[in-house]
Formats: structure tokens, sequence, C-alpha cells
């Protein structure tokens, strides 16, 4: 898919997907299709029924299912190296495969942070033996994300790394942040920037407003955020540098984004899926899974990101996904640490939650969670003869309970835990491969 | 009648009538404390565990003494010394401590949201003595007990709770009770101690005294030392200049609160804790027989208390 991609390679796949509503809105795709993947590659799209499998390929029979092309998660935590016991390379994209991914870019707060050469080249070993999925990575912005020196950033993307941040920091110092954007002209790459002024933030751990005063739990503003979002745009329109602002949460920070765009400042954001589904309302419950950072902050925040993602103004989804294992979690919400798993349950929550009550359109939900690695410079997946098969399969009547079977990640800190969601990924194709397979209707190529 | 619930958490899980029978229950007590020999067979037999995280005096012990007049066995842990300070998580020391299968556990904790964890992990009945900056359910029925000795009725009474409400569980559960039980409340303190939204919670907010004359009560809190150095506020001085309650500041007839353990000279002068409107006292010792009140709703929950007092 791209040389800053890596994952263990697999058999080409060998299928025939008869019958499935493929909607892909880059391609202009929104009917009944068959779709012949040869070697890896869509060979032919087909009206229902007319195509046939060659003798050794699978047919799998897609009739009331959809067809989407595979989503891009650009903000993942796969912890790894250092912190394996809450997710590892392998585990972290089986779950991204079973949330109809078929790629992902991975986060450089290891331990050993991804800040030197060395442990990127280590890493991108490790997956071209364990992923099963391409997997990007970001390499630091500073040195064990301590916000004063600069990483080797140039050796960095030489190495491999798509882009640069610090993500769960952010970088304090403007004068730094400068720095760096300057260096970009040298090395490259997207610059990614956690916004978070820890000075505003201070140890809150959700969101301030009525419910942090009712609980007494310490508040994280909504400008800890967007002041530092107006700060950088700035920064990046002085260097005319290329940055990317990640989770953004408030209606604030929208704000600040809106103004950048609009001075042709080259910037671009996301947002996850649990910011806009979810309020601060929920930490009322005083469960951990509601605690991440940036935190779920209130319903007009919510209303506003999703106005921005279907505008445009937000350009994609990414998830967060961010593992703890159970015994981080199970303490009290002000100890517990801050993140989210969000791989396997990201499509149905927006689909549910958004699609379902027409706040937003399906065809929306997919554009902008397949296009976050654009914004890295990575190919857009697309249903297209001559692509590589980057799609998933979706049933949008199937409800699952969330977590009742279990997760694909080793950790299951999931927000969604015990929600009943609507539309479930049943097969996944990533870089050609057959990445996942749920319960779905296939016949296996005939044994000559 | 029903029992109150099975734990008690929060102000929230009691309505109105539930809080009347727990200081219904609590006169009777008080009755057992003014006693020479003041234990009734209660709880005898059965085992109260008392979980501290933090250091506190007046909790504490009056929760061990209310369980002991109840002739509870009582097992009393503080962090400190204990397997905590090795470590321990807060779900493997409850589920050691239900091993021995207390009837309740009371916890004390410096995080919002503990108590609750804890009933999720033990069969016992939780008592939440204080959790973070959140609640403090026990403190609150005291102080309504003990105004309603005063008052007749909280109804329609103007109470002012002033100081730090930020950083004060103590706070959250009055206005909680205080509204539920009919009075008007408005919380009064600097700016930087005044929670964004509190008036989510019911009440009214002030950052002077100027309308104090207003209040029927005047609900004084502890002001801590480190706010200062957090730059809450800029010196006790000052704070005590604009917020300290003093006999002069004070209207006749005025009652005065303070969930202790008082700053002398800093929320409160010497004279205004010394005087006649002061209901200090008799908020400590409302609090062992409300926790008895408490533990006994919680445990046994009878329809009359003549079988045992």
């Amino acid at each position: 898919m791209s040389e800053r991609l890596f994952h263990r390679e697999s058999q080409p796949a060998e299928v025939l997907i008869t019958g499935a509503h493929v909607l892909d809105p880059r391609a202009d795709l929104d009917e009944p299709r068959d779709i012949l993947i040869k070697n890896g590659v869509v060979a032919e799209l087909g009206e229902p029924g007319s195509l046939t499998a060659p003798e050794d390929a699978e047919t799998i029979e897609a009739e009331g299912m959809h067809a989407f092309p595979g989503f891009v998660d650009p903000h993942v935590h796969l912890r790894t190296p250092g912190q394996e016991y809450k997710e590892n390379l392998e585990t972290g994209t089986a779950a991204a495969a079973a949330g109809g991914f078929c790629a992902v870019i991975a986060m450089p707060n290891t331990d050993p942070v991804v800040d030197d050469a060395p442990v990127l080249r280590s890493l991108i070993e490790s997956a071209t033996r364990q992923a099963q999925i391409p997997v990007g990575f970001l390499a630091a912005i500073t040195r064990h994300l301590k916000g004063d020196e600069l990483t080797e950033m140039a050796e960095l993307r030489d190495a491999g790394a798509l882009g640069f941040t610090d993500d769960g920091k952010p970088v304090v110092h403007a004068g730094t942040l400068r720095k760096a954007l300057q260096y970009q002209r040298l090395a490259g790459g997207v610059i990614a920037l956690h916004e978070e002024d820890p000075a505003l933030s201070g140890d809150g751990a959700m969101h301030e407003g009525a419910v942090s005063a009712r609980l007494g739990i310490a508040g994280i503003p909504s400008l800890a955020e967007s002041t530092m979002v107006a700060r950088d745009a700035a920064l990046a329109g002085y260097e005319d540098a290329r940055v990317h602002f990640q989770h953004l949460s408030c209606v604030e920070s929208i704000e600040a984004l809106e103004q950048a765009k609009s001075k042709g400042i080259r910037v671009s954001a996301e947002v996850c899926p649990h910011h806009l589904t979810l309020t601060d309302d929920m930490v009322r419950t005083l469960d951990s899974r509601f605690k991440m950072n940036p935190p779920l902050r209130s319903e007009n925040d919510r209303r506003a990101l999703v106005a921005a993602l279907r505008s445009g103004l937000i350009d994609c989804v990414a998830t967060d996904h961010a593992p703890h294992a159970s015994h981080e979690k199970e303490v009290p919400f002000e100890e517990a640490p801050m993140g989210t798993t969000g791989l396997e349950t990201a499509f149905a929550a927006l689909f549910t939650e958004l699609v379902l009550p027409g706040e937003l359109d399906l065809a929306i939900v997919v554009e902008r969670m397949s296009a976050g690695g654009a914004l890295y410079g990575l190919p857009v997946p697309k249903i297209e003869p001559g692509q590589s098969a980057n799609l998933c399969l979706v049933d949008l009547d199937a409800r699952f309970d969330v977590g009742a079977e279990g997760y694909h990640s080793r950790s299951e800190n999931c927000c969604f835990h015990g929600r009943m969601l609507q539309g479930r990924v049943r097969l996944t194709l990533a870089a050609g491969t057959v990445a996942f397979r749920g319960p779905i209707r296939a016949h296996a190529p005939a044994i000559s | 009648m029903n029992r109150i619930g099975r734990h008690l958490l929060s102000i929230d899980d009691l309505d109105r009538a539930s809080i009347e029978r727990i200081l219904d229950r609590a006169e009777s007590f008080d009755e057992v404390s003014g006693r020479e020999i003041k234990k009734v067979p209660a709880l005898r037999g059965r085992t109260i565990v008392n979980l501290f995280y933090e250091s506190s005096t007046r909790t504490s012990s009056s929760f061990e003494l209310a369980a002991k007049r109840l002739s509870a066995d009582v097992v009393s842990i503080r962090s400190q010394g204990s397997a905590v300070d090795k470590g321990e998580s807060l779900k493997d020391t409850v589920q050691t401590l239900s091993a021995y299968d207390p009837a309740a556990i009371v916890i004390r904790s410096p995080h919002a949201g503990a108590a609750g964890l804890v009933a999720r992990w033990t069969p016992a009945a939780v008592i939440n003595a204080g959790d973070g900056k959140r609640e403090h359910p026990t403190q609150a029925l005291l102080d309504v007990f003990t105004l309603r000795r005063r008052l007749g009725s909280l109804d329609g009474a103007n109470i002012w709770i002033v100081g730090d409400v930020l950083h004060s569980r103590v706070a959250r559960s009055d206005i909680l009770a205080f509204t539920q039980m009919g009075a008007k409340v408005t919380v009064c303190g600097p700016p930087t101690l005044i929670p964004r939204e509190i008036e989510a919670l019911g009440c009214e907010a002030a950052t002077t005294l100027e309308n104090l004359h207003e209040a029927d009560v005047v609900y004084v809190l502890r002001m801590q030392q480190e706010r200062m150095r957090d730059s809450f506020v800029p010196s006790l001085r000052e704070y005590a200049q604009r917020y300290q309650i003093t006999t002069e500041r004070l209207r006749p007839g005025q009652l005065l609160m303070h969930p202790g353990p008082v700053n002398r000279g800093v929320e409160l002068s010497g004279e205004a804790i010394d005087s006649p409107q002061a209901l200090i006292g008799a908020q400590v010792r409302a609090g062992v027989a409300v926790r008895m009140a408490v533990l006994y709703e919680l445990l046994v929950g009878a329809p009359s208390l003549a079988a045992v007092a």
C-alpha cells in the first residue's frame, strides 16, 4: 500500500464477493455489485450475478451486506514496545481488522519512546512479522516526549516514520514547536499535535462543567485545548508548516480550526467516535471507561463536532484506541489512566448513534473513516478495478452487545462496553489479503 | 417499611422520607447516648470494618463509637502501616476484608467514587465516609439532624455555606441534603474556590458576604493552608478579611455551623466559635447518633426501635 506501511505478508486474496451494496463515495459508487478480487487486487466490478468465481477463488455471498472502502485510523496506541500487557502489534491490528480497518497509524508514546531510528527500525521489523494489517508509525517530536530537545526527525523519516507527534502530551513550549515546524522543511512528514495547556488542565480528570462541579472532580476546561489549537495554528501559518490536530473535543477548538483553514493555513483535524457520541454526563457513573484525554465534553460540544465532521471542517475520524489493563482501570476514576479502546466499535458506534438517528449520512461516515491516512500521504482506499483490495463488508442490520463475546484487543476498557450497537463488520480485506472474517456465508474454492 | 437501601453512597440515594426516617431513628439513639450504659445489642455478633485511606479523627472515631454502641465487633484499618501501604490495590484489600464476612464496610477515600467501587466488590453494606471531594453523606445527615433539632424543620430556611466550596465534599453533600429538606442554599467564597456551574446542584452562588444577613444559618467550611500555595487565595490574611465569620458579621439569631476541624482565626474568629450561636459541639454529638441510625437502617431496618432501645 505504501513504503511507510508495514505488515506481515500473507496470501493474496482470491475472492468473489457477490451482491454486496457497494458504497464508496470517492468512487461515486452506491449500488449492489459483485466484486472480483484476484491476486489481492480488485479485478472487476459487475452487476449482481454477472461475475463468476474463477476455479481457485472463494465465493462470499454478501447480499444484504454493504461493502465500504477499508477504514484508516490515523491514531492508535499499539503499546509496543514496552507495554505489551495492554496491547501488542498482533492483537492491536487484529482489533483493527475486526473493526473494518485496512490500515492504522501508531503513536510513539511507548516504552521506550519511538524517538530514535533504532527503536523505529526494530518496531518496523516486528510489524513485518506480527501486524495483521498495514501499520504506519509516527515518531516523537521531542526526545522522551519531554518537550525540549527535537528528535532526529530527518533520520526518523528515512527510517520510515510517517510523521511526528508527542501524543499523550502537548509540546508545551511554543519555541520548541516552532523549531520542529521549521525543521519539517528538511525532514518532511506531518506534525500531529495533542493540544493541551497543562497550566489550564492541571490535575483535571474530566471536562469542567456542571458534572465536574457535582462530582468534585477537578475539571479540564475546553480552553486548555482551544488556546493551544489557536497558538499552534498561528505558528504553522507563520512557518508555512503542515500540522494535524489530534482528537479535537470542543466547540472552541472548532472555531480556532475554522479560522486557521479560512486563512489558508495547512491544518487538518481528527475527531474520535466517543467525542461524537458521548458527553460528560456519562462520567456521573464514575466508570473509568469514560475517562479519556481529551475528556468527554458537553452536548453542545458534541453537536458542534458532528457538524464539523459533516461539513468536512474536521477531516477524518480517529479512534485514539488506548488500551489499558483491567487492573489499571479498576480503580477510582481520578486514579485511573486516561483512554478508551475504540477500533472494534468505531463504525458501529457512529452508525448506531449518528447515522440511524439521522445526524450524519452513512456516506459521510464511510468517507471520514477512510480519510485519515491520506492526511499523512497514504493512498486512499478505493473499491475500484486495479486497486489493491482494501475494503470491509458490514451487516448494517446486525446488532451486538459490545464486549459480550470479548474483544480482539488485549484490553477491554471500551467506553461502549455493554451497549447494544448496530452495524457489524463481517469481513475485512487489507492490502489484498483477508485480515478478518466474521460469521459469513462462504464457499471454499473447488479443489481440483 | 423497607430498609433505606443496601448502601449509603450519596445523599442522592435518599429521598426526603428516608432522611426523616434516619433522623427519627437517630433521635432514639441519641437518648441511648445520654444513658450511663451507652449500648444496645442491635448488631451483636456482626462485624463492621472501618477502612480509612485518609487521616480522620472525628469521622473515624464517630463511626467506631456508633458501631460499638450497637454492640458490633469493629475492625479499623488505616492506610498507614497496612497492606495498602505495601501497594495492595483497593480491590484486593476489599476482597480480603470481605473474607471476614463483615456486615458493613465504612470507607473514607481521597478519590471520588471509591465507595461505589467498594460496593461492587463486596457483599457487605457500604457506607461512604467521604470520597474525594464528592460526598460525605453522614456529615450532611448529622448537619440536618442538628438543624432540625434547633429549627424544627429546614423548610424555607436560608442557609449560607461559606468558604472553600471547590474542595469540599461536605459542601456538596450539604447542598443536596439541605435542598432536599426544603432549605434554600447559597454558597459563598472567593471566585477561585467556587466551582463553575455549581448552581446545577440547586444552590445560588455569591462571592461576597454582603447579603449574609439574609441567612438563617451560616455554615462555614474549613480553609486549608495549602490553598494559598496553589494561588487559590493570595493570603490567609486577605481571606480572613473578606470571608472570616466573626461575631460582628453574624446577625443575632443566626446559627453557626462548621464540620471541623476549625482553623481558629482563619475561617472563624475565636469569639464566633465560642458564641452561643455556634452549633459546632452539637454537630459532633449528633455524629454518633446519626451514624448509629445509618448502620441500623442499613443492617437491621426494623419498623420499630422499641425492641432494641
